[in-house]
């Protein structure tokens, strides 16, 4: 592909093809992570005239499919800002979709040669990079904030303002969930060294196994149900439901020294595992502050790390007596 | 300089819980803050642009970079602990995201 902004205005429809949804899923996937771009520069969406409004996003391809698909039948002109292929949201938080790439695209497009408006759409979620006086400064646009799902454009377009509802992010179940295939594949050698161990050491390593899948999909997934307020509480929470289980197997099967020594330990290094993989989420919800998210480090990091120091202490004791040692 | 809401303080954890404040006397009532907030943070309370629900705010700084009168002040940044928790061991001061996240 082509680098760089396109001289020419480029064509393109609202409707997503076979192509698009091949794209999506394995971005959704995580494969190819840095190769679901589109070449930035100005699109024709439909036929606009020169008076059609002028709508901002990414060049992440799930970005401008988003924008492009929510407007059927719809004529306007799309300028794609070279982001590197990453979403409007943390594209604005690293600053490339930001002010000065916003400039960088109205010249190199020669935008204000080819339409008569001076106002530009941009999605709400871009603000964090873009300082809309400064862009009015440099270029004579003037910057408004659409709405933050490009679902809920074609209201905005319609009469000018958004409802509180599409200025407030959300993260219904489909927005954790999507990302969880992606988690797993991060942590995929991970994963296979737990599968190993379930292998290897059947009821134990199962344990591990369920929590740290549970981590990864369930913790998201019963996120909004999980007591307490920060993830890592709601991580160790899911964390002690999951080994519950186990440990009632265990103690229904006989109540030996070894296994109350055991149940204890397993709680006491499992519940922090969960609380960890919860508190890694943060960076996941569109909730957490810089401030609470440090915050959140500093009181619980070292509460886990104690916990699990101590399981496997007493874990180690339940071995010993297990052997027959002690 | 007139103060108004200062950080959000909570007893529970013993300080701040983000690093947003307000100036009202510097308020030029454009409403932008209004528009760009993802969590409805600022309100309309008549005439006057209030805190509405500073506890709510993730410090993504979208207010303060398109308040014209600077009027408002955040601390933005990354509030993911993964990479914080990565900037940390490899002693690094700047968090960033990692090349396999953040899309």
């Amino acid at each position: 592909m082509e680098e760089g902004y396109s001289q020419e205005v480029m064509r393109t429809t609202a409707t997503l093809g076979r192509k698009e949804a091949w794209d999506h899923a394995k971005a959704r996937m995580g494969i190819a992570r840095m190769e679901h771009r589109v070449r930035p520069g100005l699109y024709a969406l439909g036929e606009p005239t020169r008076s059609s409004p002028v709508l901002v996003t990414a060049n992440y391809s799930l970005s401008f499919d988003a924008l492009r698909s929510s407007l059927p039948g719809r004529d306007a002109w799309v300028l794609v800002l070279d982001t590197g292929g990453i979403n409007v949201w943390c594209a604005a938080g690293k600053g490339t979709f930001g002010t000065e790439e916003l400039v960088r695209a109205i010249e190199a497009t020669k935008l204000s040669e080819r339409v008569d408006g001076r106002t530009l759409i941009l999605p709400q979620l871009g603000a964090p990079g873009v300082s809309a006086q400064e862009v009015h400064g440099a270029t004579g646009f003037k910057v408004e904030y659409g709405p933050v799902r490009a679902e809920d454009l074609p209201f905005y377009l319609d009469r000018g303002e958004c409802t509180d509802a599409m200025r407030t992010v959300r993260f219904d179940l489909r927005d954790r969930l999507v990302l969880a295939p992606v988690e797993l594949r991060n942590h995929r050698w991970g994963l296979a060294l737990l599968v190993l161990l379930a292998v290897l050491v059947p009821f134990y390593g199962l344990e591990v196994l369920v929590v740290a899948l549970g981590g990864l999909l369930l913790f998201p997934a019963l996120l909004p149900y999980l007591p307490g307020k920060d993830l890592s509480l709601r991580g160790m929470a899911l964390g002690a439901l999951l080994v519950t289980p186990f440990a009632l197997f265990q103690l229904a099967s006989g109540m030996d020294a070894a296994t109350l020594l055991a149940v204890p330990a397993e709680f006491l290094l499992m519940v922090p595992l969960a609380g960890y993989l919860g508190l890694n989420f943060t960076g996941s919800t569109p909730f957490t502050s810089r401030t609470g998210v440090r915050r959140e480090i500093f009181t619980y990091i070292p509460k886990m790390a104690a916990m699990a120091v101590l399981g496997a202490v007493i874990g180690g004791v339940a071995l010993l007596v297990h052997w027959g040692w002690l | 300089m007139e103060i108004g809401t200062l950080d959000v303080m909570s007893p529970q954890n013993g300080g701040r819980i983000n690093t947003l404040v307000f100036y009202p006397g510097r308020c030029v009532r454009c409403g932008m803050c209004l528009k760009v907030c993802p969590h409805r943070v600022f309100a309309l309370e008549g005439e006057r642009i209030r805190l509405a629900r500073p506890a709510d705010c993730m410090e993504c700084g979208a207010c303060r970079k398109n308040c014209p009168s600077h009027a408002i002040e955040v601390d933005s940044g990354v509030g993911c602990a993964s990479a914080m928790i990565k900037a940390a061991l490899r002693g690094r001061e700047d968090v960033v995201c990692g090349e396999d996240c953040c899309r």
